[in-house]
């Protein structure tokens, strides 16, 4: 099987300051990887220059592209890349509001994006935001309210419609959970790991909550000062971590 | 004879405490197993002697020191994260003592998401769960609630009607029959034997000196691996 992301010696630099050196991993179809660490330790960076955002001072992020196979996105012309952002790769954003466009009905947010990848039938698009909008349980009496009238985990749910909509197959997710009450947060959770078994997607997820990655996340990555620390089986890394710095993030973890 | 579908050779464990002045404890060593289709081997030991350590590292959450563990063509001590989880899909099931699930999730689901997750439809799937869960004795009309509430034998019995669902050819059983009432009790035990009547290959835990005798056909002493111990 062909890796869906190959990412070789992966280096991104603030002037002389570390943000991430030496990141390479391998990521299959279907699979959905956590990379944790305390802020600062680089996991946001990795995931910028992973989904594009940022352009790495060194490596490659080779993805599996549905037409030409395995293709190096960090040297791809921009506009192909930006065809890739909207129709095989999501960013899910920690605040929705970087995800959204709050000006927007939740019905136009979920549509906008499907009209971008060339769908024009105003009856189907309607139908099928109407669809997503179910997926996410948000009522389909609520598909003409702007998001600025929803909740935090609506908001949250919305930008996750808005971003599956397209059939993607690689998602990004930055701290998805964060900011949410953790009833909110574990439904957000079931609804995450139910669409990823059925839609087989595969994701990486940047969390700082250790809780969240045993539940999501089959393999982890763990991050200390730019660099990857550790990786390994998600039950691996957290019942038997072997770096020091994992056992003591680990350790740290308050009991409940 | 059949070969073996666990086989553990000379496997060795060592815990090195980073964070306590990188103190090197090593747990285990010389370790070795073998199970074959349709036998049930029990681990005995004082408490501390390594039996769940030993248990967590053929499912793969305990990194071995060094030795071969074979599970159903796998070499876990080796094997990639996601040849492991390949091999825990399919072929390799795990009745631990913590119920960890998604909270919010009805327990209907979480019995039947090792099968949803082979591809079964999701019909069969739940028709399968809720059989184990009747046969269990958990009451329907707990079936839509999330497991995470339930009583400490209840979630048990969630537990053990997932590690149940998907007949696997290697079963690892820590403590299954603890915390049951005698009904259950027997339930648990039937559901082994029929496990092994299959041809399941199965390492348990049992603290229930009644219930290893009736379904163990051999135990192997955890004690006997302690570093220094030969």
């Amino acid at each position: 099987m062909t890796p869906l992301l190959q990412v070789r010696g992966l280096e991104k630099r603030y002037g002389a300051r570390i943000g991430c050196t030496g990141v390479g991993f391998d990521l299959y179809p279907g699979e959905v990887m956590g990379i944790v660490g305390e802020s600062g330790s680089g996991k946001s960076t990795l995931l910028s220059c992973l989904a594009g955002h940022l352009r790495p001072d060194a490596g490659q992020v080779i993805f599996d592209t549905r037409h030409k196979g395995p293709v190096d996105t960090v040297t791809m012309a921009e506009p192909e890349r930006r065809m890739l952002a909207r129709t095989d790769w999501a960013f899910v954003h920690q605040n929705p509001r970087d995800g959204l466009r709050m000006g927007v009905s939740a019905g136009g947010n979920v549509g906008e994006r499907l009209m971008a990848v060339g769908a024009r039938n105003y009856g189907r698009i309607r139908s099928t935001a109407e669809d997503w909008l179910g997926r996410v349980e948000i009522a389909s009496d609520r598909i003409d309210d702007r998001p600025s009238a929803f909740s935090g985990g609506m908001q949250q749910r919305l930008q996750i419609a808005r971003n599956l909509v397209t059939g993607p197959r690689l998602v990004f997710m930055d701290e998805p959970t964060g900011g949410l009450d953790v009833s909110v947060q574990a439904r957000l959770l079931d609804l995450l790991r139910g669409l990823v078994r059925r839609l087989g997607l595969s994701a990486v997820i940047v969390t700082h909550d250790l809780a969240v990655v045993r539940l999501l996340a089959d393999r982890l990555m763990v991050m200390k000062g730019g660099r990857v620390v550790e990786t390994g089986l998600t039950d691996q890394v957290l019942d038997d971590p072997q770096h020091a710095y994992t056992q003591l993030l680990v350790s740290s973890v308050l009991q409940v | 004879m059949t070969d073996p579908v666990i086989h553990l050779e000379d496997v060795a464990k060592t815990f090195t405490l980073h964070n306590q002045g990188g103190a090197v404890i090593p747990v285990l060593e010389r370790a070795g197993l073998s199970v074959r289709p349709g036998e049930c081997v029990g681990l005995v030991g004082a408490s501390g002697a390594g039996k769940s350590t030993l248990m967590r590292m053929i499912w793969g959450n305990y990194l071995a020191a060094s030795g071969t563990i074979m599970v159903a063509g796998t070499d876990v001590a080796r094997a990639a994260p996601r040849e492991i989880l390949a091999l825990r899909r399919g072929r390799l099931g795990y009745v631990s003592q913590f119920l960890r699930v998604v909270p919010r999730v009805p327990t209907l689901d979480v019995v039947a998401e090792p099968l949803l997750d082979l591809g079964v439809p999701e019909e069969a799937a739940r028709a399968r769960a809720a059989e184990l869960l009747a046969r269990l004795r958990i009451p329907e009309r707990l079936w839509p609630l999330s497991p995470t509430t339930f009583s400490g034998g209840e979630q048990q019995r969630v537990n053990i009607a997932r590690g149940f669902a998907h007949p696997s050819p290697a079963l690892l059983l820590d403590e299954p029959t603890a915390s049951l009432d005698a009904a259950n009790r027997e339930t648990v035990l039937a559901l082994i034997e029929e496990a092994k009547a299959r041809g399941a290959a199965i390492v348990g835990i049992f603290h229930d000196e009644a219930a290893r005798s009736r379904v163990c056909d051999r135990v192997v002493n955890v004690s006997d691996f302690t570093p220094g111990a030969a």
